[in-house]
């Protein structure tokens, strides 16, 4: 067999490791849909009347839907981060250090599970969202697109939690490493359009990757104009992809 | 070249050195184990054996020195060498979150091995640790002992040609430690080669074909377990004595003794054997004794000869 496919398959007994634990404690996948969640009922139920009439009078629901499901990437990498945190701290790495297989697949098997644990949580936020009155109006093509937006957002913010559970000594440190990104959907256009913000924030909440992200996800999902924040949505998540993917490598092998 | 009659060497080591900035851990060891031997590396806390066991397997990279292992160069081929070894380090390797089942099988298929064939294995060496009534519990709920136990079998999913353990009985209590040792001896029946590290005396003595003792980054003595033994004076039997009077005449009769005022002891140079007490005992018929006792050497006795410490100063 081939260096990639031995890689491959070395991978693929990994994530089973990863979700074999993800199955057998759920609460953790279960978290990082809960969050979001309740941050939706939150500002639908509580501040929703308020807010939709301050952006015109339309549904709060499906102008916060968005930002909503972006956040569950961001409480994904959370819990990423801790078990990649929690793997390091275990002699079993060592052992895996010791045996004739993939290096990179212990990394490979944690993304690619937090991947599909991740979309799992997204997939029951946007089951939630629609229970509380959530309309979008796109078709097959465009879910496809918005599937590949959170595809994206998802493995980007995996490969950066992967460094933060390598860097983080603890697991504690390692779950609060992510928390600023779950803040990120507030300082953008994820809550309140940026222009109803002052201006030191607004100019923050224009250049931050959340905001670009949210505006194309609602653009796919709504219907609202993209305009040129497609492109930049997709840069932001390749670079962050790259850099949290290098910034791993490194960290890892810097350990072994 | 090696000559017929010369037994084939699993593992060797010559001038290895580590250190970590300022601190000198391995000073220029040398090291020879022969296949299908037990070859035990002995020291207290700090002495660089598990520094030793992390070069063997890989884990770290030598700063001098010339290794190999199953013929392999850890530096450049480190996955031939991985290939032929298996590793228990000194902390639990296992997943605590799967079952012991679930371990075994998640080795086997590392070891790609096939599902049958690694399903196969798993319940084979499950009933050889006796482990098989808790296969399909999670290992976080295993006492001391039967995690030891799974995560020997798990080094041993693969069938490595050299086994590494690093303290493999450490904080086990002695029925566990005893069951160890028994599986420790059964790897050598089988063929393989071990490498072992201990603090405890007993231990190496009970196992090892081969003792190197390790002090401070150097190895202070290498050989048999007899042959370190025959480094240091001979056993001797300790008399204590009610009062000096007794004392007195216990040591006019005896000649060449050792003699203790304080404790009211003397030690007379002795094989230990029956014959010898009886014919002692004989010549102190006439005189009160207040107790007795024989002393053979053990390691620790060629430790503290060896490095003017004794190992249990040195671990505290």
């Amino acid at each position: 067999m081939s260096t990639l496919s031995l890689a491959a398959r070395d991978s693929a007994t990994m994530l089973r490791r990863n979700l074999r634990h993800a199955l057998r404690y759920p609460s953790m996948s279960l978290s990082t849909a809960a969050m979001p969640i309740i941050f939706m009922l939150l500002f639908v139920y509580v501040f929703g009347s308020t807010l939709g009439a301050g952006i015109g009078g339309a549904d709060y629901v499906d102008y916060v839907a968005p930002g909503i499901i972006l956040m569950t990437a961001a409480a994904g990498a959370i819990s990423t981060a801790v078990s990649v945190c929690v793997d390091m701290t275990e002699g079993i790495v060592a052992r895996f250090r010791t045996m004739a297989i993939s290096r990179v697949s212990l990394l490979t098997g944690h993304v690619v599970g937090s991947l599909i644990q991740t979309m799992f949580g997204m997939a029951l936020v946007i089951g939630v969202a629609v229970l509380i009155g959530f309309r979008p109006s796109a078709g097959p093509v465009a879910w496809v697109e918005a599937t590949g937006v959170l595809l994206m957002l998802t493995l980007a913010l995996t490969w950066l939690a992967v460094a933060f559970g390598l860097v983080a000594k603890r697991p504690e440190t390692a779950s609060n490493l992510p928390l600023p990104l779950t803040l990120l959907p507030f300082l953008g256009s994820g809550f309140v359009p940026t222009d109803s913000m002052p201006a030191g924030v607004r100019q923050f909440a224009e250049y931050q990757p959340f905001t670009p992200l949210t505006e194309t996800l609602r653009g796919l999902l709504m219907g609202t104009p993209i305009g040129h924040h497609g492109l930049i949505a997709v840069a932001w998540c390749a670079a962050i992809a790259l850099g949290g993917y290098l910034w791993a490598k490194r960290l890892f092998n810097r350990a072994g | 070249m090696s000559v017929m009659n010369e037994p084939t060497m699993a593992l060797s080591a010559t001038g290895l050195r580590k250190s970590y900035g300022d601190k000198v851990v391995l000073d220029g060891i040398d090291l020879n184990v022969a296949e299908g031997t037990i070859f035990s590396l002995l020291g207290p806390n700090g002495a660089g054996k598990t520094t030793t066991v992390q070069i063997l397997s890989t884990l770290v990279t030598a700063d001098h020195g010339d290794v190999r292992v199953a013929g392999h160069d850890p530096r450049h081929d480190p996955d031939g060498v991985r290939a032929a070894i298996g590793v228990t380090g000194q902390f639990s390797a296992v997943d605590n979150l799967l079952t012991g089942q679930e371990n075994l099988i998640l080795m086997a298929d590392l070891h790609r091995l096939g599902r049958r064939e690694g399903r196969r294995r798993a319940a084979e060496l499950l009933e050889r640790f006796d482990l098989t009534d808790a296969a399909a519990k999670a290992a976080a709920t295993y006492s001391g002992g039967m995690r030891r136990r799974l995560d020997l079998a798990m080094t041993l999913v693969g069938r490595p040609r050299v086994i590494f353990l690093d303290e493999p009985t450490t904080g086990l209590d002695p029925r566990s430690r005893r069951s160890m040792w028994q599986i420790i001896r059964e790897l050598v029946a089988g063929g393989a080669t071990v490498f072992l590290t201990t603090q405890y005396l007993e231990e190496a003595d009970q196992l090892a074909d081969r003792v190197a003792v390790l002090d401070h980054g150097r190895l202070v003595a290498e050989g048999t377990p007899d042959e370190l033994k025959r480094l240091i004076p001979g056993g001797h039997i300790r008399l204590s004595f009610t009062g000096v009077e007794s004392l007195d005449a216990a040591a006019r009769v005896l000649g060449e003794v050792t003699r203790d005022d304080e404790a009211l002891t003397l030690r007379v140079p002795s094989d230990g054997s029956v014959e010898s007490l009886r014919t002692l005992l004989d010549r102190l018929s006439s005189i009160e004794l207040s107790s007795l006792s024989v002393h053979t050497p053990d390691l620790d006795d060629v430790f503290l000869a060896l490095t003017g410490h004794s190992q249990k100063e040195a671990v505290r």
